[in-house]
């Protein structure tokens, strides 16, 4: 089978170059590659779709912990600052 | 120029740092120390502070140096996953011949619209399909995803190979996607 066949026909490479594509450029026969067996591959062209918005909905959910409610409790907090003015003095 | 001004640290910084680590590390009680550590560490840092970023994105870039040397840690203690065991790993997914194996073929579940919503109920899946990852793999995606490291540092820091790094990066998704496949149905 020439290399053009296999990738055309291989998902595993397929899902392989999607997850290489949302990081770095693919090279020109990657991207040909690629492109031929999204155009006949349902499955992988629902991954790549799935897979950008696994990658959205994970930096969202990374973001909004920060901004949230989650919380130290005052009395460690104020230990700390205790610990800094001590360090402080030092 | 920008000040310091440890005297304000906790009150202004503490919570935020916390709730950066406890997203990233998952247990209480290392993200604590990791504040505290943060703080102490930062003490001793102060002369050379240069004042070019905020004292937030200061205090984050030495708690993130810390939260590396923890995924170091972690994943230093498991035997280093070779490409051939990784790859040996992926035959779950697909079959000899590269194709996806029936009954592990992606499937719509529901996020696929433009407008769907995110739920806490998802988010909490989403959670949960993150921490089952191995801490290796887990390391890598975030440092990769998350926060847009080049890829050079986080071979480099996490001690990956270059191949080794792509492997994870592919088996992470794959595996992350059929998590949330299998649990949000």
């Amino acid at each position: 089978m020439s290399q053009l066949k296999k990738i055309i026909y291989n998902c595993k490479q397929a899902t392989f170059l999607i997850e290489k594509k949302s990081i770095t450029r693919l090279t020109f026969r990657e991207t040909v590659e690629l492109r031929i067996h999204l155009y006949g591959c349902s499955f992988c062209r629902l991954f790549n779709k799935q897979s950008k918005i696994i990658n959205d909905m994970v930096s969202e959910l990374f973001r909004n912990s920060t901004g949230s409610n989650i919380r130290l409790d005052d009395d460690f907090k104020k230990e700390l600052q205790e610990r800094i003015e001590e360090e402080l003095k030092k | 120029m920008i000040n310091l001004d440890p005297h304000n640290w906790v009150a202004a910084h503490a919570d935020y740092l916390y709730a950066y680590a406890i997203t990233r590390i998952n247990d209480e009680e290392q993200a604590r120390d990791l504040v505290q550590d943060t703080f102490l560490a930062a003490l001793e840092k102060v002369k050379s502070f240069e004042g070019k970023s905020s004292e937030r994105t200061w205090l984050t870039a030495i708690l993130r140096n810390k939260i590396v040397d923890v995924y170091r840690k972690k994943s230093s203690g498991l035997k280093p996953v070779t490409i051939n065991e990784a790859e040996e790993q992926q035959a779950d997914f697909f079959s000899e011949d590269g194709h996806w194996v029936t009954e592990h073929s992606p499937k719509e579940f529901g996020i696929e619209d433009k407008d769907h919503l995110v739920s806490r109920e998802f988010d909490h899946i989403l959670k949960k399909c993150l921490q089952k990852l191995p801490a290796l793999w887990m390391a890598v995606f975030t440092m990769k995803h998350i926060e847009e490291e080049p890829t050079d540092t986080i071979c480099a820091e996490l001690k990956v190979t270059a191949a080794n790094f792509w492997v994870i990066i592919h088996r992470a998704k794959l595996n992350l996607r059929a998590c949330l496949q299998k649990n949000w149905i």
